[in-house]
């Protein structure tokens, strides 16, 4: 490990194509193997930083470092190479292809990431390990993805952000369409496969309560201001 | 080749409405493939049917007209040819052989041909083949009776005939005839084999019995008391020498000879002929014809427009139901540009789809016409595959199909661009 960080934000400033209010986001550092819970109530500027840090959007102004990488300053293809070989996003929900198997699903970022593919090695059986690890039954695995239940779905997006090991998993409200008991599960089976993977985590949540099991909280409304 | 299969996978998903895309391709492009095969066969069976004869001679009247009522039995000949100028013909030092041709009867809608034994010998059809028997006796036996009558297969299938039966001709060359030659009975002696040609609708009787039938109504009806009886016309073969003929099929020994010949009799004296070279008439015909045909290629190109612009509509419109699936697909690594290739690839296994359905049907189609129209049009429909230039078509249109989906894979490619990772209504 290195004393850079992964991921480091500085004055950030961006305006959505149509809109006049330019979105000015907090400075901040995550280094590498941390998980970082980000509390982002929504009009914070969540999808922004998520925007900005996932590399699909350039800011207006400052600086988003990626270890010693500068994803302000590189092209819209740079930055969609980027974002294929070094990280793994979850959505609040709808992360599947609903017409593609559990399986296909997961082993989707090594189709348009080398990098990932090589790293994953033997796609299937990456696919199978991760499946596994988040505790699907390897019946699931090749049914459609809009059969399973939304609790499944969400850990097969889990697999899939994790499989080629990428350097940041970026969840944006992974649990809020899961009940109590399997946000618990959810969490527990997402940390211990990132610590496998020697990813890093940030997670970004409105629900507070789960912030305690993080290495470090952050708040969208307050960091490094 | 991933692409491909995403694009595959994503197309099963919408089955119904893409297989109704593909059917409404597929009809366009067999609509296409059937008018220009048709087209193709038309004129091929035109060719087949003229292909042995280097020249055909009849009254001064326009080329596509005698070829037309010679060849084709469409329509009929104003005036007729002297005996003597056919005796002359054959005597030329050019020509091969001469098979006159007597008009005038019919039988059951289909024409009789009165002519001489050198028409199962030296007429050529197709490939330059022979006519050829297929059943009753050899050719050179054939009107040894006065009274034989040779048919062509499919006069002989659509009527139930076979050899040994007797028919009666009718006088004129309509359907319904009310004036029959009844006292004078043919035997049929022979039917040829199939040729996809004119030649096999019509019926053979010597020139001798030609004229035979037609002592006594020299007025175009038979005078009472008037005409011959079996025996008595069998008596007189030698002496019923037909004095009129109403076309000759010329055969030359080399074709160089064929220009020279044509202006000779073109400027025969004794009376007005008009001789054409079959080949040269057919394309002053397509000429003609062409414009027909331009304007059914046209309605056909039309209607696969239309099919396109309906693979379009469907693109576009599930390209709202799919953005959600666009922005899954950017957040897993793919690039703008590879989503809009996704889309292109969708349309070009569409379009591929529709192609190869529309062949399948137009082939169908041909397969079960084929009798049909064999029967009822005498074109002879020989299954053949494109030509290249037919190849060439259908992969213009698939690549059309493509460059009508990048108007959806722009838009997806900017949609892309603008959504960011998540989807923003």
């Amino acid at each position: 490990m290195t004393d850079t960080p992964l991921l480091k934000l500085h004055a950030l400033r961006y305006t959505w194509p149509g809109s006049t209010d330019p979105i000015v986001l907090p400075n901040l550092t995550i280094n590498q193997g941390e998980k970082v819970f980000l509390y982002g109530p929504s009009g914070s500027g969540k999808s922004t930083l998520l925007a900005l840090v996932g590399g699909l959007v350039k800011p207006d102004r400052g600086e988003v470092w990626f270890g010693g990488r500068r994803l302000d300053q590189m092209s819209g293809r740079q930055r969609d190479r980027f974002r294929a070989d070094h990280l793994g996003i979850i959505f609040q929900q709808f992360n599947l292809l609903p017409w593609l198997d559990v399986r296909s699903n997961v082993a989707l970022p090594c189709r348009f990431s080398k990098l990932r593919a090589q790293r994953a090695g033997d796609i299937h059986e990456a696919c199978d390990a991760l499946l596994m690890g988040m505790d699907l039954e390897s019946v699931l695995w090749s049914k459609r993805a809009d059969a399973l239940s939304v609790g499944q779905q969400q850990r097969v997006a889990a697999a899939r952000a994790l499989i080629g090991q990428p350097d940041l998993i970026l969840a944006d409200e992974p649990t809020s369409a899961l009940d109590l008991d399997r946000r618990t599960q959810f969490i527990d089976l997402l940390f211990k496969q990132v610590s496998l993977s020697g990813s890093t985590l940030l997670f970004v949540s409105h629900e507070q309560d789960l912030a305690s099991r993080f290495d470090r909280q952050l708040s969208l409304g307050e960091v490094g201001a | 080749m991933n692409l491909v299969m995403l694009a595959w996978r994503s197309l099963l998903n919408r089955r119904s409405s893409i297989a109704l895309t593909i059917i409404t391709i597929a009809f366009s492009i067999a609509l296409l493939v059937v008018v220009e095969q048709l087209r193709q066969e038309v004129r091929q069976g035109f060719y087949r049917s003229v292909s042995g004869v280097d020249l055909i001679v009849g009254a001064r009247t326009a080329p596509i007209q005698l070829l037309l009522y010679s060849v084709f039995g469409i329509g009929g000949a104003t005036n007729n040819i002297d005996w003597q100028t056919y005796e002359e013909l054959t005597q030329l030092p050019e020509v091969a052989w001469a098979v006159p041709m007597a008009l005038g009867d019919s039988h059951r809608g289909y024409r009789v041909m009165g002519t001489s034994k050198a028409f199962f010998d030296a007429f050529k059809v197709g490939n330059q083949e022979a006519l050829t028997i297929q059943s009753g006796r050899a050719k050179e036996d054939l009107f040894n009776d006065l009274f034989d009558v040779v048919i062509g297969a499919q006069v002989a299938s659509q009527l139930g005939y076979a050899v040994g039966d007797a028919i009666v001709l009718s006088h004129g060359t309509g359907n319904v005839s009310l004036q029959n030659h009844d006292q004078l009975p043919f035997q049929i002696a022979a039917v040829l084999s199939p040729t996809g040609t004119p030649i096999d609708q019509q019926l053979y009787v010597s020139l001798e019995a030609h004229h035979a039938l037609h002592v006594g109504w020299e007025s175009g009806v038979q005078r009472r008391g008037a005409g011959l009886g079996l025996a008595e016309a069998r008596a007189l073969r030698e002496e019923l020498q037909p004095e009129t003929l109403t076309a000759i099929f010329l055969g030359l020994k080399t074709r160089v000879a064929v220009f020279g010949l044509q202006r000779r009799v073109n400027e025969y004296r004794v009376e007005p002929l008009s001789a054409i070279i079959p080949g040269i008439t057919l394309q002053e015909l397509w000429r003609i014809s062409g414009l027909a045909e331009q304007v059914l290629r046209v309605v056909a190109f039309l209607v696969v427009v239309t099919g396109l612009l309906g693979m379009l509509t469907v693109l576009l419109t599930t390209l709202n139901e799919r953005r959600r699936e666009m922005a899954i697909l950017r957040a897993n690594g793919a690039r703008p540009h590879q989503i809009a290739t996704l889309l292109i690839w969708e349309a070009g296994l569409i379009a591929m789809a529709g192609i190869g359905v529309g062949l399948v049907l137009a082939y169908a189609a041909q397969w079960l016409a084929a009798p049909f129209l064999l029967d009822k049009l005498g074109i002879y429909l020989s299954l053949n595959w494109p030509t290249l230039w037919q190849w060439g078509v259908l992969g213009a249109i698939w690549l059309a199909g493509l460059l009508v989906a990048l108007i959806p894979a722009f838009l997806a490619y900017r949609r892309t661009l603008a959504d960011g990772m998540q989807v923003r209504s």
